[in-house]
């Protein structure tokens, strides 16, 4: 043992002498919580390996990437904050993530949509009321919002979802009933991502390109979007398909109170 | 200090902006205190990383006036302070602290200053973890005022605020701590001890220093 005497000076220098530099994660823990920086790290999807950003707000970003750096320098110059990896995804969010993509609408993920338009935010809000393995055409969103003439930009701001799979965008297809574009990968990752929730896209395609745009059923003379659960229902004598909610509506038929098809321009 | 007033002004104009300012100056001393009054790393990054949020949420929350007229060394240390209080007190109601060993994290296996020869560094770190240990033995409310005081190098005046007492206070507990401190150095029998089976008789150093 050293034996030391001490004098108030010697005391005094000691002490400051405690002072300690603060290990690098305590600054950029704040700056996460504050949302002035995020976290990521990668997660399974239907579409394999995919990477989410997070930070104290909520969820940020998701995307695909060949590897973190790639989709770190894509985060930075897009989002324009400070981003690191982290070994894994928060345990909790990881789950209610995966929940998600399972189909459960209700569990709860926070998410960081700051800097986007209240437009943008409205029609990505709008998208997470599609069902699982349901779609809806762009017209649906922008009739929905209230802005029925807006199909373009509900197209333009689906492709700007930060959020994919968290905000199934890829819910939402062409007004003629075409798969359409998807930001994860085009429209095979869209398919793959639809097939993933129980949906026969090629039934799809085959229905759209047949000019089948509505279902109904002859007993109940309700009509439907054709991935509506209550027209899946509907046993083959009894459906009949429309080109047209006006069609369908002069023939006595009324729109389905749970996805509430509406008129699309052609 | 004029760096600390024109931060709090840029912070009043963008609080996004200037945060990471406040966090670059700052984390330092913060985590040393809540170190300081913990002796536990792990605590202490959560406390110096929470306070530092908090002091972000409050401030989201302030008029304009209010945030530039922040004192920021003295605010800061007491959400500091408050948060490494509470951590202590849950602490303690897990664990009664008659059973709680002292805590011996100095923070100290960094490399240690290379300017310095090895035996100067050795007995340099052996006094600094010998002196951390022993401000963890002061009484809570003296511990506080050292570390703030003396190793933060807050003033009096500054010290009082953080804490919430008058600096009459401070000078006397400050008074107090350092003698207490001076004590456990200057007599060799009294010394800390460092292995645990010697601990228990250490928290009885304060009531023999009292009859002698």
């Amino acid at each position: 043992m050293t034996t030391m005497t001490l004098g108030d000076a010697g005391l005094e220098a000691a002490l400051r002498d405690l002072r300690v530099a603060a290990p690098p994660a305590v600054g950029f823990g704040a700056l996460v919580d504050a949302g002035l920086a995020d976290r990521y790290a990668p997660i399974e999807t239907p579409l394999g390996q995919a990477f989410v950003a997070w930070n104290g707000r909520g969820v940020s970003w998701i995307g695909r990437a060949d590897d973190g750096a790639a989709f770190e320098a894509r985060f930075r110059a897009d989002v324009g904050r400070d981003i690191a990896a982290a070994d894994e995804v928060p345990e909790r969010l990881g789950r209610a993530i995966g929940r998600r993509i399972a189909g459960n609408r209700r569990v709860r993920i926070k998410l960081d949509l700051r800097g986007h338009t209240t437009f943008e935010v409205a029609v990505w809000m709008k998208a997470l009321e599609i069902p699982h393995g349901e779609v809806r055409p762009y017209g649906w969103i922008a009739a929905e919002i209230g802005k029925p003439k807006a199909v373009r930009a509900v197209g333009t701001a689906l492709a700007h979802n930060p959020v994919p799979l968290v905000v199934p965008c890829h819910r939402v297809v062409r007004s003629d009933g075409m798969i359409g574009q998807y930001s994860m990968g085009g429209p095979d990752a869209k398919r793959r991502v639809l097939s993933s929730e129980g949906l026969d896209t090629r039934w799809l395609e085959e229905e759209a390109a047949a000019g089948h745009r509505f279902t109904g059923s002859d007993t109940t003379h309700i009509v439907c979007n054709p991935t509506c659960r209550d027209a899946r229902r509907v046993t083959p004598q009894h459906r009949v398909t429309f080109p047209s909610l006006v069609a369908a509506s002069s023939a006595g038929y009324r729109p389905c109170l749970h996805c509430r098809p509406v008129s699309l321009a052609a | 200090m004029d760096t600390d007033v024109a931060l709090a002004k840029r912070l009043a104009k963008d609080l996004d902006a200037a945060f990471p300012v406040l966090v670059d100056a700052h984390q330092d001393r913060l985590y040393t205190i809540a170190l300081r009054l913990l002796g536990d790393r792990r605590d202490a990054e959560e406390v110096a990383q929470d306070a530092l949020v908090r002091a972000f949420r409050a401030m989201r929350g302030y008029q304009r006036e209010r945030v530039a007229a922040l004192r920021l060394r003295p605010w800061l240390a007491s959400i500091a302070v408050n948060l490494a209080r509470n951590r202590r007190r849950r602490a303690e109601d897990r664990q009664p602290p008659n059973q709680l060993e002292p805590m011996l994290d100095t923070g100290f296996d960094l490399p240690a200053d290379l300017r310095s020869g090895p035996e100067r560094r050795a007995d340099r770190r052996e006094t600094q973890r010998e002196l951390a240990e022993a401000l963890l033995r002061l009484t809570p409310a003296v511990r506080t005022a050292i570390v703030l005081r003396h190793v933060d190098g807050l003033s009096v005046a500054e010290t009082a605020e953080a804490l919430g007492r008058p600096e009459g206070t401070i000078k006397a507990q400050v008074h107090r701590g350092l003698r207490e401190l001076r004590i456990t150095f200057e007599t060799p029998a009294l010394r800390p001890p460092t292995t645990p089976a010697r601990a228990r008789a250490a928290r009885l150093l304060p009531a023999l220093e009292a009859i002698r």
